[in-house]
């Protein structure tokens, strides 16, 4: 095995009672350093396969390796701290702070309280938000773009090698999903984090992505640089790839 | 008496029962957070139990309170006479709500949090105590707030089962037909329904976190304020009465739910402690409580009548020779319950048919029978004891041949003014109630001697009477002491005059060099 892939999927299969295979048979591995874009429609598995990594799941069959380690075999709390998570919205507590979110888990992992401060304050200021504005408020005084800031800081707060995201930017709005996705691009590069990012959005995968996989029903159909997405011929990335066209332009 | 000056007399009183009316709620609302909240957690952790244990906690509140604290009364270690049972009653009553709302609240936390709060990495307890409890806070509090509201209701009932509260009042003023007893009980109950009411909502702003709650900030520290200080009123030296007399000498003195029983368990009383003994009184326990709890040892001894004895508890067929029933009842309640029945006090309280006087002199009625002639187009009003009893509604209508055109069954305190307001036409009374002169009432007379004697005795345990020597004297005073004529008039100062039975009760021992 190669000991920069930090997380690989093994010949995975993950399907609930009395139902189809949502995930059939899936391999693939992530490279550190790089952010690897899962795209597809609703219910093709995208989510499930995020949630099989830090085992919010865990497979039917076959193997998720973190850090080569299966995530059965770890401990469940263990992992989970080691690999950040952001979901639409956020998912924040409404009923703590802004610097209690951001802090949570360093306080579950016992940090002392000012180095939690003070790591809140540098996250905060990482995101683009003013640690002294911020800190004290609670989430719902927050813009939808202001929130998705503070999710990605407290996916970050530990510093975990790993990160997830589920459809991160999804719910906001063009122009301020456009100058999030620049800099969360900007921010993994200059942090060298691990990224899985989940999205329905050919254009987000395409600015993000050092690699896309394609997924439909449970399958992954295809997994390329970005340039090679561009050029494929397989017909589910093509009907992708036409939605961006305006007019007959691309 | 104008309300005001009712007030001002009785205030000291008033304000004991709130005091033990608060006490009972506040105890049971915080036994049932104790066991409700954890429950409730556990329902949303094991989904096959949510079903039953709602299913059971919905039926427990629907039982009537009246009939629970029945159920209750025989029970071993919860139930009894007293402040025990009506806790245990207002416990069942308060954990359906704050079960369901601990449940729904849990389940009613955002999915994406949840779910968030487990991928950072929180164990199952910690998801719990930082995040579903804290965000399905204001949903328990709900919960709890309903349930203090209906407790402090149901709690007036509690005063049928002896555990005090401003049951007392209502209860004595809907017997008494006296509207400012009513008035003060119910007007407090409802004021401490509000109060809680609003301070409990004032509690549950403080956990709702989709709200703007910066102006509620204050409240917490309002609220915690409010309720220590009425948890200190609520205890501070309530039940430190008669804690230092030895068990010896002490008495447990109870009575029916009416004005006659507790005039005659206060001459009981006030005459043993003037012989030195302590007195605990039980007085004013509805139905049959009165019974279960002296067989039960709850209650050393109370006034009873024996017909009554000799046809609801010993279930004989009824009979007229007044003799032959004291006989039989006094030596069955020996062997049966190892009760003593006391010599008769002197006179009887039977069931008095009753009409409006205008309507006797009108049709020139005496007896019940010269009134069959008119039941079928009268409409009769009895109380629950009279249309249960084997001696009651359905042998008299029976044995004179009446029909009436409606038969409403109502409570017997109720009837007398329901009959004097045209409500009803004819009422079963109480030969002895004060009120059959003062509302002009007619006592139509037994011609086909019907109803069996009513002798009016005290029932006291056997032991008793050996443990407490005094009592054996006090009761043998009291044998034929009391005429049906002065029963009458010592009823009529309380129910009429309105005056305290404690002061009415210690005239009369005056007078009779008792």
């Amino acid at each position: 095995m190669k000991i920069d892939s930090l997380v690989q999927f093994q010949n995975v299969t993950f399907s609930l009672p009395a139902a189809a295979n949502i995930i059939a048979n899936l391999s693939l591995s992530v490279q550190q350093g790089e952010t690897l874009v899962l795209l597809g429609e609703s219910g093709c598995g995208k989510t499930t396969t995020l949630k099989l990594v830090n085992r919010l799941l865990a497979p039917t069959a076959g193997e998720v390796l973190v850090e080569g380690k299966a995530t059965t075999a770890w401990d469940p709390i263990a992992l989970r701290r080691r690999i950040g998570y952001v979901i639409q919205e956020g998912g924040l507590f409404p009923h703590f702070t802004i610097a209690r979110n951001v802090g949570l888990v360093p306080s579950l992992s016992r940090w002392d309280q000012a180095r939690i401060s003070e790591r809140v304050r540098e996250l905060l200021s990482l995101v683009g938000l003013e640690p002294d504005r911020f800190a004290d408020r609670y989430p719902r005084e927050l813009s939808g773009g202001q929130r998705q800031r503070v999710g990605v800081a407290r996916a970050l707060a530990a510093d975990p090698p790993l990160l997830l995201l589920d459809e991160p930017f999804g719910a906001l709005d063009p122009l301020t999903r456009a100058s999030l996705q620049r800099e969360f691009a900007d921010l993994t590069s200059r942090l060298g984090k691990t990224a899985i990012l989940v999205t329905h959005d050919v254009r987000e995968a395409l600015i993000l992505a050092s690699r896309i996989g394609l997924m439909h029903k449970g399958q992954l159909l295809l997994l390329e640089t970005p340039e090679h997405f561009l050029a494929s011929d397989n017909p589910q990335a093509r009907a992708y790839l036409d939605t961006l066209t305006v007019g007959g332009k691309r | 008496m104008s309300f005001w000056h009712f007030l001002q007399l009785n205030w000291p009183e008033l304000l004991l029962l709130v005091r033990q009316h608060i006490v009972l709620v506040f105890i049971s609302i915080l036994v049932a957070v104790i066991i409700g909240v954890p429950v409730g957690v556990l329902l949303t952790r094991y989904r096959v139990l949510r079903g039953p244990v709602l299913g059971i906690a919905n039926v427990m509140q629907t039982i009537p309170s009246l009939a629970l604290f029945g159920f209750l009364i025989p029970l071993p270690f919860i139930g009894g006479i007293g402040s025990r049972t009506a806790l245990v009653a207002l416990v069942v009553y308060s954990l359906l709500p704050i079960i369901r709302n601990t449940v729904t609240g849990i389940l009613g936390v955002e999915p994406s949090v949840r779910e968030a709060a487990v991928a950072m990495g929180m164990t199952d307890g910690q998801v719990l105590r930082q995040v579903e409890l804290p965000l399905a806070m204001g949903v328990i509090v709900t919960g709890i707030r309903v349930a203090t509201v209906i407790a402090v209701g149901v709690t007036t009932i509690a005063a049928a089962v002896g555990a005090g509260g401003l049951g007392v009042y209502i209860f004595r003023g809907l017997r008494q037909y006296d509207n400012n007893l009513l008035l003060a009980g119910a007007l407090s109950a409802a004021v401490l329904a509000l109060a809680a009411d609003l301070f409990l909502g004032l509690l549950e702003r403080q956990f709702s976190f989709e709200a703007k709650r910066k102006t509620a900030r204050f409240a917490l520290p309002v609220v915690v304020l409010v309720v220590v200080a009425a948890a200190v009123f609520a205890f501070w030296n309530s039940g430190g009465s008669g804690k230092n007399s030895s068990a010896q000498e002490r008495v447990a003195v109870g009575s029916k739910d009416f004005t006659e029983s507790a005039l005659l368990a206060e001459i009981v009383a006030q005459m043993l402690e003037a012989r030195g003994v302590s007195v605990e009184r039980r007085l004013e326990l509805g139905g049959n409580l009165p019974h279960e709890a002296l067989v039960s040892g709850t209650l050393d001894l109370y006034p009873e009548y024996t017909g009554t004895s000799y046809t609801a508890i010993l279930h004989h067929t009824p009979i007229g020779d007044p003799r032959v029933v004291y006989e039989q009842v006094k030596q069955e309640y020996a062997s049966q319950f190892k009760v003593e029945v006391s010599p008769p006090l002197g006179f009887e309280n039977t069931f008095a048919i009753l009409v409006r006087g205008a309507d006797a002199r009108r049709l020139n009625l005496k007896r019940i029978s010269d009134a069959a002639a008119h039941t079928a187009q009268w409409r009769a009003g009895f109380g629950q004891d009279f249309m249960s009893r084997a001696d009651g509604y359905p042998g008299f209508s029976k044995s004179y041949g009446l029909k009436f055109a409606a038969v409403r069954e109502m409570d017997l305190s109720l009837t007398y003014i329901a009959l004097s307001s045209r409500q009803v036409d004819l009422i079963a009374g109480n030969s002895t109630e004060g009120r059959i002169a003062t509302l002009d009432l007619f006592q139509l007379s037994d011609d086909r001697h019907y109803f069996p004697p009513y002798e009016a005795v005290y029932l006291v345990r056997q032991d008793s009477l050996a443990r407490v020597p005094a009592l054996r004297e006090v009761l043998t005073k009291l044998a034929n002491a009391i005429s049906t004529d002065e029963m009458r008039r010592l009823n009529y100062e309380i129910d009429g005059n309105k005056r305290d039975p404690k002061e009415v009760v210690k005239e009369w021992l005056g007078s009779r060099g008792l």
